[in-house]
């Protein structure tokens, strides 16, 4: 059987925790390959020549949907497979292009159990380059109470995300 | 009336019709494709995502009753293809977005704030179906990107089983530029279309 780990439980959690930064070098690669897996055909996140002259930036760029990826890949290497997402809230405040090196940190802003039972964690996270943050992500994600709990299990008004 | 006079009459009377719309379904469609695993692996491996739920049949049956979608991939699955048979104009998501820039006059346009909430697991083999709802539009603003208005919309997402899988809302700032400045570094837009 496979083994699974890391399993983040309630229990294992407190506001103030810090999650572990990941720190990625972004590439022309890392932006088209993000925009194509997401389907996402606009010219700004592949070609160049379109990004400089039409919207005025210094090189294609990582795309929306991409850096929603890039937030849930950071949140589940922390939580482990059975953190499950329940909300998150994006604020984009700049670009990530080709030559960055973008950083993810995030911090425990609260850790609950709601009314039916199911163990939640909030989550304060913040895209950077060299400092300056260019995304913010607040989530709300589900972990288990106990060895015994698998929140993807919950459905209907067990699931209040 | 002088020109002035008209235009004002003619904005309250575009806004008086877009608010019209607020809490109105629109744009009610099925997903040009069944969700699939090929796909969720490039996702994956776009971000060096690792979480065992993808990649370990076992994993997945064990936690999660069998293969399932990165939730974050929601919106991916309504993303039009690039070209299709018979199609002549290209498809635009978040068609609202555009309509309220087209009726307001409001030629420039950035998405803000972002915010999914997740329901059901997507899984392979599910065809979702979408619609879009309005449902605010404000008053007329100043920001430092220039005089318009904000909006938000939603998107709601359903699986063939009727089942809410996710519900996005999206909060659009559209405007007209004030002193000719840049529309931001951010130019991301739409999440799905050119802003």
């Amino acid at each position: 059987m496979t083994a699974i780990v890391p399993t983040l439980a309630v229990a294992d959690l407190a506001v103030g925790d810090r999650l572990p930064d990941l720190r990625y070098d972004v590439t022309a690669t890392t932006v088209v390959l993000g925009a194509l897996a997401s389907r996402d055909w606009r010219p700004m996140h592949h070609d160049k020549d379109f990004a400089v002259e039409r919207n005025g930036t210094r090189d294609i760029f990582l795309n929306t949907p991409n850096q929603a990826a890039w937030f849930e890949r950071y949140i589940t290497d922390w939580t482990g497979p059975y953190g499950r997402l329940g909300r998150v809230t994006f604020r984009m405040r700049g670009s990530v292009f080709p030559g960055d090196t973008m950083v993810l940190s995030g911090t425990v802003d609260a850790v609950e159990t709601d009314d039916v039972g199911c163990g939640w964690v909030s989550l304060s996270i913040a895209l950077s380059v060299d400092g300056d943050v260019k995304t913010t992500c607040t989530a709300r994600v589900a972990v288990p109470v106990d060895a015994d709990d698998n929140p993807w299990t919950r459905r209907g008004e067990g699931w209040r995300p | 009336m002088t020109t002035e006079t008209a235009a004002a009459a003619g904005e309250e009377a575009a806004l008086a019709e877009v608010r019209a719309l607020v809490g109105v379904p629109q744009y009610e469609e099925e997903g040009e494709f069944p969700v699939e695993r090929g796909y969720i692996w490039s996702s994956c491996a776009s971000v060096e995502n690792g979480n065992p739920l993808y990649w370990d049949d076992e994993v997945a049956t064990r936690i999660t009753d069998g293969p399932i979608a990165p939730p974050s991939m929601l919106s991916v699955w309504f993303r039009p293809h690039h070209w299709a048979p018979g199609r002549t104009t290209q498809a635009l998501p978040l068609q609202i977005h555009f309509d309220l820039k087209a009726r307001l006059g409001l030629p420039e346009a950035v998405m803000t704030d972002n915010t999914i909430v997740f329901h059901e697991p997507v899984r392979p083999g599910d065809v979702l179906r979408t619609r879009q709802v309005l449902r605010s539009v404000s008053d007329v603003k100043t920001t430092k990107l220039g005089v318009g208005r904000f909006w938000v919309i939603d998107v709601e997402y359903e699986n063939q089983r009727r089942e809410l899988v996710g519900v996005e809302s999206y909060t659009g700032f559209g405007y007209r530029r004030v002193g000719g400045g840049s529309a931001g570094a951010a130019g991301d837009g739409a999440p799905g279309g050119a802003a």
